[in-house]
């Protein structure tokens, strides 16, 4: 529901003070954003340049934002091709040590992270969807304290569950797999649940009511109303729980017993943690590796994950 | 014959159904059963009673872990759910570049807890690290941000406080949501800046502050990856939180029973601070009618 509301809300704030006299004020906001968005840029983009960089210099004092690289000729001028070709060489030395690295199998990892995510986000579309039509679309007796429940069961942070959930999955003889990584999703999550039926809610219900007289049962309406229109609230939904697959790592940790399962997180996590005398370029040429596809999926479809994380905040 | 509504309906509701009560109802349950025997996964399990809660009481390690987890929940939610409203305070300006400034903020949330890490590690390096080297060329000699006893936590706060993202995006729709009849007329009857923020903005968007301030301090109380990872709880245990003693317990010291135990009070103080937090908050809050 927010959703909609916020749009027409779009223009405001900016003619707030009136007239907008009041340059100074706006100065002032103007450079205390810019040093936000300097100081919450930093950390990672500093990752990003220090992993472009020689071991030596990765691991020195220093505010140098570039590399540098001492030759025969000395340092070479940052506008001559002789540096440039140093920088991608190098570069492309380091990104190339973490992919073929003899500690950490990178492709495998991917591999494996890929299978949990992909499988998560599959089975959280099915089975979210399914639920979501049973909160929005059916009456019964109950619903809305059920729904509650549902709700409630979103603040459950994971770490104060993680001990008891191995319990089961002990139990159900998943330790060492993949399972506890995936499987859970297949019966649909708390928030997938309730981002979709707040979708599902602003459809129509002529159309499902047309549906139905033309003889569609609940299934047909699901198939062939619901889900068709619900393209974006689905595609939200599949954003969010591969982002979560992806950046698990108490899951890997607790669940997993082999390295050649790991995932990247845990791949990542035992590189740190193995080079002890860390050539910190490398490291960060890994973790940059491990978050450059969730920082593409946001920068593609940015509109969808805004609008997802702003209406769970708006739920009374 | 027509089914009942209730019949209907569930085959639909059957998945959460299952995943409810596979995957939260019966480890919770299975857990409290656990807390009272002496587990070590690798013998079966021996009744005890309440031993394990007993062994707590006398736990100096279990106390020092609550009173770090709580020291981290209460100051970063604090301050995360104070620098987050400013921030989108700020963003509503809407001066040039906000739009860049929100997604810049927005993006750490989406970074992984092991990248995060990896990253802070390096910034909080005394050696080499970003904070210090910009430090000495003030003259500053900066500490060991992670190995000392006074600025290791700190450190971990400050970290947390990259991680606000989502709060900020719940505000600014909060934000947008304030009619803005209202600020006018605040205007016409002569109040200030600081009067309007006070009067207006800060009522209004009352429930976003709860609700984030409900799940900050949720989120921050089970802080594990930093910790874990960056400081393995020291030095002298003064970052060690109490999801870290959990985890221990259960799958590095082979004390399942114990970490049941521990696992157990966490959930029911996880609840009854939501409790106490949306109790309090509620008088504060205005809810617009709906």
């Amino acid at each position: 529901m927010g959703v909609e509301r916020r749009q027409g809300g779009h223009d405001s704030g900016a003619g707030r003070e009136g007239g907008g006299a009041r340059i100074g004020s706006r100065l002032g906001a103007w450079m205390s954003l810019a040093v936000i968005g300097f100081l919450y840029a930093v950390p990672l983009v500093w990752g990003f340049l220090v992993s472009l960089k020689t071991p030596g210099q990765a691991s020195a004092p220093g505010l140098g934002v570039l590399p540098r690289f001492e030759g025969e000729g000395g340092d070479p001028s940052l506008f001559s091709v002789a540096y440039w070709s140093r920088f991608f060489e190098q570069a492309a030395s380091n990104y190339r040590d973490v992919w073929t690295s003899p500690i950490a199998d990178f492709p495998l990892y991917l591999r494996n992270s890929l299978l949990v995510a992909v499988l998560s986000v599959l089975g959280t579309l099915v089975s979210s969807s399914i639920v979501a039509y049973g909160f929005s679309r059916l009456q019964w007796r109950g619903r809305d304290a059920v729904f509650t429940l549902v709700l409630a069961t979103m603040m459950v942070p994971q770490a104060v569950v993680i001990a008891p959930s191995y319990l089961i999955f002990r139990e159900l003889g998943w330790i060492g797999t993949f399972a506890p990584l995936w499987a859970p999703a297949w019966f649909s999550g708390a928030s997938s649940v309730f981002m979709l039926r707040q979708f599902f809610l602003t459809i129509p219900r002529e159309l499902d009511e047309a549906a139905r007289i033309d003889g569609c049962s609940h299934v047909g309406v699901f198939v062939r109303v619901i889900l068709p229109l619900s393209r974006p609230a689905l595609a939200a939904v599949g954003l969010f729980q591969f982002v979560a697959s992806w950046n698990d790592f108490l899951g890997p940790l607790v669940f997993l017993n082999h390295q050649e399962q790991y995932t990247l997180q845990l791949g990542l996590a035992n590189y740190y943690a193995q080079h002890g005398g860390t050539p910190w370029n490398l490291v960060m040429a890994f973790s940059t590796l491990v978050i450059v596809p969730v920082l593409l999926l946001f920068l593609l479809t940015r509109r969808l994950f805004v609008e997802g994380v702003a209406t769970q905040g708006l739920k009374e | 014959m027509k089914r009942s509504p209730f019949l209907v309906a569930l085959p639909w509701i059957m998945p959460w159904i299952i995943g409810f009560v596979a995957f939260l109802a019966a480890p919770i349950v299975m857990s409290l059963w656990y807390s009272l025997n002496d587990y070590s996964l690798l013998e079966p399990a021996a009744f005890v009673g309440l031993d394990n809660y007993k062994e707590l009481a006398g736990d100096p390690l279990f106390w020092r872990v609550t009173r770090n987890t709580l020291l981290y929940g209460l100051v970063s939610s604090g301050l995360s759910v104070m620098l987050s409203l400013l921030i989108a305070a700020m963003l509503e300006t809407r001066v040039r570049g906000a739009a860049l400034v929100r997604a810049i903020v927005f993006i750490p949330t989406l970074v992984p807890a092991v990248s995060g890490a990896v990253s802070w590690l390096w910034l909080y390096n005394p050696r080499f690290g970003l904070i210090n080297s910009a430090l000495s060329t003030l003259g500053v000699d900066g500490p060991d941000w992670l190995g000392s006893t006074a600025w290791a936590m700190p450190s971990l706060v400050v970290m947390g406080l990259w991680v606000i993202g989502s709060s900020v995006l719940v505000y600014s729709a909060a934000l947008q949501d304030v009619p803005r009849t209202l600020y006018e007329s605040a205007s016409i009857d002569g109040v200030g800046r600081l009067g309007r923020f006070r009067h207006v903005t800060l009522p209004m968007v009352s429930p976003a502050i709860l609700f984030n301030g409900v799940m900050s301090l949720i989120w921050s109380l089970q802080l594990f990856a930093p910790p874990h990872l960056m400081t393995r709880g020291g030095p002298e245990e003064t970052t060690y939180t109490y999801s870290m003693y959990v985890y221990n317990n259960a799958f590095i010291y082979g004390r399942m029973g114990y970490a049941s135990a521990l696992a157990w009070l966490q959930i029911l103080v996880t609840l009854a601070l939501t409790l106490i937090v949306l109790a309090v908050g509620r008088k504060f809050v205005y809810y617009r009618a709906a």
